[in-house]
């Protein structure tokens, strides 16, 4: 029997610690608590204002039980039809455009140079808002769905090039490799040994950006990008909570069908 | 003919993985290359086809210098060098027929090679090999439907449909069972005397290695250290080569008495 192990017989046994230094380990925990409190007590509150605004509230909430389709029915249709235009073809401008630079963003297919600029592009799309991008759009493009359908694009190919990108630099190198054995071009490469590989990957992400896409469409309406949320803004303008309480409930289908069909087709693809 | 002069492979992270290896080996000939982890065998024949590229040193096949070639002289001398990989190495998400046809990837245009529209005698030239590896009926299967004994062999079939001059073989056996293992052996071995290939084969099993081939070459560190035909591997040669064991059950009977 060794000394290593006699000194360890009948020791209880703990997992180490991830932070192993105690002093650090507690002054963190007790770091972070202190602030959480402290953040809490600086929200201030004006009780009276929230006493009047939950009356309002109620009256919202009121209205889902019974929205009115009805009166504005040729609006709504107009503002979904127009939705789905924008965002069918922002998720397809998206793709096209988001795979070239998810091919450039990926470091173990690009040189550095053209990583680097396809890098710079996708955080350039991921940082700037949806809502920020709309109002600069309006205010080039004027009121209307083309704003919509460009902010949209715009957000479209950050996402999915960052996403897909991802998934191209966790590929398996060997089979990527042993196409490039066979004296493969780079564009067949690309086909037979990449292509296959993040196919399911790219089909999902499609599918999910469709949806998210409708939804945004509904909340970029609200500055004057078109669509349904222009549909719905009016409605808010005009105090005609039944009609808003109407379009939120078909965008809530729309985005739950949508959602159903998007996990149906991932399934399908493996 | 495959000649290596003084090539050298040293990694970004300063590893040294091959070190002035010079062989010559002729047309026809099957070697294996046997060594420890890390003695740079994966190494020394990813320098040959340059998915690694050498540090110095040269490879010539044919007259040709491999290490001089640019990108399109290179990728034209890769259609002759065949390649067969540790874990089969197939796009698993392709049929076994594209994987086949993907080894004619080099002789063919994009735009063809995209729309699957290969030519008539690739096509013939795929369902031979197919069938002569035995499975001519899993053509239209997904690759990762397959078994590894059987992704082996339709990785052999990918080697063999470009026609090549040398077989660079990593690790065949690695992950079959000791059965699977010798058949694999055994198809590349005939396949390489029915049509003439030399044939580099990286493997671990001594015993597998001397039943199949005709010379045998031990590489330690990145260096030659042993260099001969397969009986004359004694215990004292594989020490040389892994270090101190017990080798006596590691080479084939008939020789260690």
């Amino acid at each position: 029997m060794s000394a290593a192990l006699d000194a360890r017989l009948g020791r209880a046994w703990k997992k180490p610690p991830l932070i192993k230094r105690n002093w650090l380990r507690w002054s963190l925990i007790i770091g972070a608590l202190i602030y959480f409190i402290a953040a809490l007590a600086s929200m201030e509150v004006n009780w009276s204002r929230v006493y009047e605004g939950l009356d309002r509230g109620w009256q919202f909430i009121i209205a889902f039980t019974s929205p009115d389709f009805g009166s504005r029915a040729a609006d709504i249709r107009e503002g979904l039809i127009e939705s789905a235009i924008m965002t069918i073809a922002a998720t397809v401008v998206g793709i096209a455009i988001s795979i070239p630079i998810a091919l450039g963003a990926a470091r173990n297919i690009a040189p550095l140079p053209i990583y680097l600029i396809c890098r710079t592009i996708v955080a350039l799309s991921r940082a700037l808002n949806e809502i920020i991008v709309a109002i600069l759009l309006v205010a080039i493009f004027g009121f209307g769905p083309l704003a919509g359908f460009l902010t949209l694009s715009f957000a479209s190919i950050g996402f999915l090039a960052k996403l897909l990108a991802e998934d191209i630099e966790d590929l398996d190198r060997s089979q990527a490799e042993a196409v490039k054995a066979t004296g493969a071009s780079w564009l067949q490469w690309i086909n037979y040994g990449v292509q296959p590989q993040v196919m399911p990957r790219l089909v999902g992400l499609s599918m999910y950006r469709l949806d998210i896409n409708f939804r945004e469409s509904a909340v970029l309406g609200l500055v004057g990008a078109g669509g349904i949320g222009a549909t719905l803004n009016t409605a808010f303008d005009r105090y005609e909570f039944d009609t808003a309480a109407a379009i939120i409930l078909v965008i809530i289908v729309v985005v739950m069908v949508l959602e159903y069909l998007s996990g149906l087709i991932r399934k399908r693809m493996q | 003919m495959l000649r290596l002069e003084k090539l050298s492979k040293t990694y970004a992270t300063g590893d040294r993985a091959l070190s002035e290896v010079t062989l010559d080996i002729p047309d026809g000939e099957v070697v294996a290359l046997i060594g420890p982890s890390g003695a740079g065998k994966s190494t020394l024949i990813r320098c040959i086809n340059r998915l690694v590229e050498p540090t110095s040193g040269r490879a010539i096949l044919d007259e040709t210098d491999i290490t001089a070639l640019r990108s399109g002289g290179l990728r034209q001398m890769r259609r002759r060098m065949g390649m067969i990989f540790q874990e089969y190495a197939l796009v698993e998400r392709l049929t076994v027929m594209e994987n086949v046809l993907s080894g004619r990837l080099g002789y063919v245009g994009f735009w063809r090679s995209y729309f699957r529209k290969f030519p008539q005698s690739n096509v013939d030239e795929a369902y031979t090999l197919l069938d002569r590896v035995g499975l001519i009926e899993m053509a239209d299967k997904r690759a990762d439907e397959l078994s590894g004994g059987q992704r082996q062999r339709v990785g052999i079939a990918r080697a063999l449909i470009q026609n090549p001059a040398l077989l660079l073989v990593d690790e065949p056996t690695a992950s079959l069972d000791p059965k699977t293992s010798r058949q694999i052996m055994r198809l590349i071995r005939e396949l390489c005397d029915e049509r003439g290939l030399a044939a580099i084969i990286n493997i671990h099993d001594v015993k597998l290695a001397q039943m199949f081939v005709q010379r045998v070459i031990g590489l330690t560190k990145g260096v030659v250290q042993f260099d001969g035909p397969p009986d004359s591997l004694t215990e004292d040669v594989l020490t040389r080569i892994y270090g101190e064991e017990d080798w006596k059950e590691t080479i084939a009977k008939e020789k260690a008495a």
